[in-house]
């Protein structure tokens, strides 16, 4: 059966020890977290979080029960499939030699992304988009030299649901 | 009205219905034991904190009700963990309430602390730590709400000593629903349509019967369902009681050690109903030959129980009782009737199977074990409540005792835990004080947990313990002389105590037996003495349980006696 990406969103208690229970059942029923992000949301007795897993769809069915099973777990939605909008963050530390500053604010430029620090030596740039966007825009920074890279997981909103 | 919070714990008890809290105290956990003994609930004084969590369980199981235990923080709370697996895996609503050091303390490794959260959230359904004595009452009648709807399971409340000692305003409060946690009860009618359609057509069905019939008390709907469609009925261990031992209709239990008829008759049927089962690994065998020519219909209140290891035609979240109720019904309305089927093909068939290979044993000059449990049946009517152990003793029990009601057989069926059926046979006796409770035991399992023997003759629970004694971990060694040469590795147990003498030294009676012609002496005497007995016998040591399904191996591949 084929492995498939899946960007899971659930709506959870905010409460010590939630994180917990969801990693737990990753790792006690041999399942894996490729990236988890976590947020409160409007209402701040509840938190979002964007979560994104691989696995058939045998294992995607049992793992979106089982979150559903756990008492602090309100919503599971399993975006993939569906219409929706993901996004991730990077902030890229790359090498500014003389030679290389221009193409670099070039690169920028084209993958709409942004400078946040400048020094001397490096700039600090800020970039946005689908796991696909980053790499590419990683790949081409790669020959400047990256020092440092932070980078987010997913973030993810279905575009039908209320 | 303000309480102390050992005060609230003691309020929500008695208006849960609580009449016994299994348990030891501890530093962290005066306070409440101190309220405890207040009040007119009665505490049992286990020996260990593993006794009162399965002591707990076997109350829980033979009452249909929940369970509840109270120990202390750290080791009193360690202790706990083992009991809790077993009941998670049986789902079996318990509360655990455990004492914890003061909040302040909590994190500094205080002495007696640990995050027993954090170690029982994967063998709880649910589990809480209260921070604050405003929280307490809601957190309690939230824990006993999570622990008995649904697919019951025990849940864990750890209460530090501030908590207990701390004061708020009391108002009972009431609880019937939660934001995140709503189990499915009503079944799908439309599901339920294309399940009696298959059913209609099918010509060699089977039901398959598991605990989630007894935790919904479906078996009276279920008797009125397979009566009447003739069909016939294995069930797990865990569902054994859920169906007449005795009917016509019950094939005996399926999967590694079950008759030959049951398991053949999965191997061949064209439509599987199971219900209330979660098709674990001892009952199916090699996965991809199970039921391998059948449709399968699944009804299970947990929708992580279906297509977790079994592809499923029609799959059914809901209530047992609920969805054969409906089935029922649905046969009124729409005049269905057995008549339309022609099944007497697969009756031969099945009685074919029966005759060829029922359940046997030679019976020679030595004692066997099987023999041991078809005199208790005998003599007890098929009437006691029975507990197991682990091993052996557990398939025994369940091959030779049929089972004609539900809550009457109580086992460790999931987690296999050795040491669970003398302290689960403690709690079931003290649900039904005037009710013979019998402990089917093995040498081994027994020692795991005989302290409790002083539980037993402190509140004269009188408990019988048949020991099935062959001076052996015997299903180990069962597997070493069938699958590892005769190497019997560490299972050797001739060191084992005298348990005559050690009844004697606890204050309980102590009987012995070696040969078949004193079983039934031994046994009347037992049965007639009302404080707890341990009955020795000495059986065959190297008696095997057949049939048995090697590990991994297709269920119609049995070795036979």
């Amino acid at each position: 059966m084929n492995e498939e990406k899946h960007t899971i969103s659930l709506l959870v208690d905010n409460q010590p020890g939630v994180l917990s229970r969801i990693a737990g059942l990753f790792s006690g029923r041999g399942f894996n977290i490729e990236s988890l992000c976590v947020a409160e949301t409007m209402d701040p007795l509840t938190s979002g979080i964007t979560l994104t897993t691989s696995g058939n769809h045998m294992i995607i069915e049992q793992l979106t029960k089982q979150l559903n099973k756990l008492v602090n777990v309100i919503k599971v939605y399993d975006l993939t499939g569906t219409n929706f909008v993901e996004r991730e963050m990077a902030l890229v530390k790359v090498r500014a030699n003389p030679e290389h500053r221009a193409e670099i604010l070039r690169l920028v430029d084209i993958f709409r992304c942004k400078v946040v620090d400048v020094s001397s030596t490096h700039y600090i740039i800020e970039v946005t988009g689908n796991q696909e966007k980053l790499g590419a825009f990683l790949n081409l920074l790669k020959p400047m030299g990256i020092k440092e890279i932070s980078r987010t997981g997913s973030i993810a909103l279905s575009r039908n649901r209320k | 009205m303000e309480l102390t919070g050992s005060q609230i714990i003691m309020e929500v008890l008695k208006e849960e219905g609580v009449d016994t809290v299994f348990g030891i105290i501890g530093g962290a956990a005066i306070d409440i034991f101190d309220e405890l003994a207040k009040t007119e609930i009665t505490h049992i004084m286990t020996r260990h904190e593993q006794g009162a969590v399965h002591a707990a369980d076997g109350y829980a199981r033979a009452k249909k009700g929940v369970g509840v235990c109270l120990v202390t923080s750290g080791p009193g709370a360690t202790n706990t963990v083992t009991g809790l697996a077993s009941a998670y895996m049986d789902s079996i609503p318990l509360i655990v309430l455990t004492a914890q050091v003061p909040t302040h303390l909590i994190g500094n490794d205080a002495f007696q602390e640990v995050d027993i959260v954090g170690i029982t959230r994967p063998c709880t359904k649910h589990n809480y730590l209260v921070r604050r004595v405003e929280d307490l009452a809601r957190t309690l009648k939230e824990a006993f709400y999570v622990a008995r709807s649904g697919r019951p399971g025990p849940v864990l409340v750890d209460i530090p000593k501030d908590i207990s000692q701390g004061k708020t305003d009391y108002k009972p409060t009431k609880i019937s629903s939660l934001k995140s946690y709503n189990p499915t009860y009503k079944p799908n009618r439309k599901q339920l349509k294309l399940a009696l359609d298959l059913i209609q057509k099918a010509s060699k069905p089977v039901i398959m019967a598991g605990g989630g019939v007894i935790l919904s008390g479906a078996s009276d709907e279920l008797i009125t369902f397979a009566r009447r469609l003739k069909i016939p009925v294995t069930g797990t261990l865990m569902g054994l009681g859920a169906f007449p031992g005795t009917d016509k209709l019950w094939l005996g239990m399926l999967g590694m050690h079950g008759t030959y008829q049951a398991n053949m008759a999965i191997g061949s049927c064209d439509l599987l109903i199971g219900i209330g089962v979660r098709f674990d690994d001892r009952v199916t065998g090699k996965i991809d030959t199970f039921a391998p020519h059948a449709k399968i219909i699944h009804i299970d209140i947990d929708p992580t129980s279906i297509r977790k290891n079994i592809p499923v035609t029609v799959p059914i979240v809901g209530d047992c009782r609920l969805a054969l109720d409906e089935l029922n019904r649905l046969m009124d309305e729409d005049h269905i009737s057995p008549g339309a089927r022609d099944t007497n093909a697969w009756f031969e068939q099945i009685e074919q199977w029966r005759r060829a290979f029922p359940l046997a044993y030679e019976q020679g000059d030595t004692l066997k074990p099987q023999y041991v449990v078809e005199k208790l049946y005998e003599l007890t009517k098929g009437e006691a409540i029975i507990t197991t152990e682990v091993g052996q003793n557990q398939i025994w029990a369940a091959q030779y005792y049929p089972f004609d009601r539900p809550n009457t057989f109580i086992t460790s069926g999931g987690l296999g835990c050795m040491g669970f059926g003398f302290p689960a046979a403690i709690g079931a006796q003290r649900a039904y004080p005037d009710k013979l409770v019998v402990d089917i035991a093995g040498d081994g399992s027994i020692q795991m947990n005989i302290q409790e023997l002083a539980t037993a003759v402190h509140y004269n629970l009188p408990v019988k313990v048949v020991i099935l004694n062959n001076r052996y971990l015997g299903m180990v060694r069962q597997w070493q002389e069938l699958f590892y040469e005769k190497r019997y590795a560490s299972t050797d147990l001739e060191q084992g105590p005298d348990f005559v003498q050690l009844a004697k030294a606890y204050g309980a009676l102590g009987l012995k037996a070696t040969k078949p012609e004193e079983v039934e002496l031994v046994l009347q005497t037992a049965l007639s003495t009302p404080r707890p007995v341990i009955i020795d016998f000495w059986v065959d040591r190297e008696e095997c349980v057949y049939p048995m399904v090697p590990a991994g191996s297709p269920i119609t591949e049995m070795l036979l006696v």
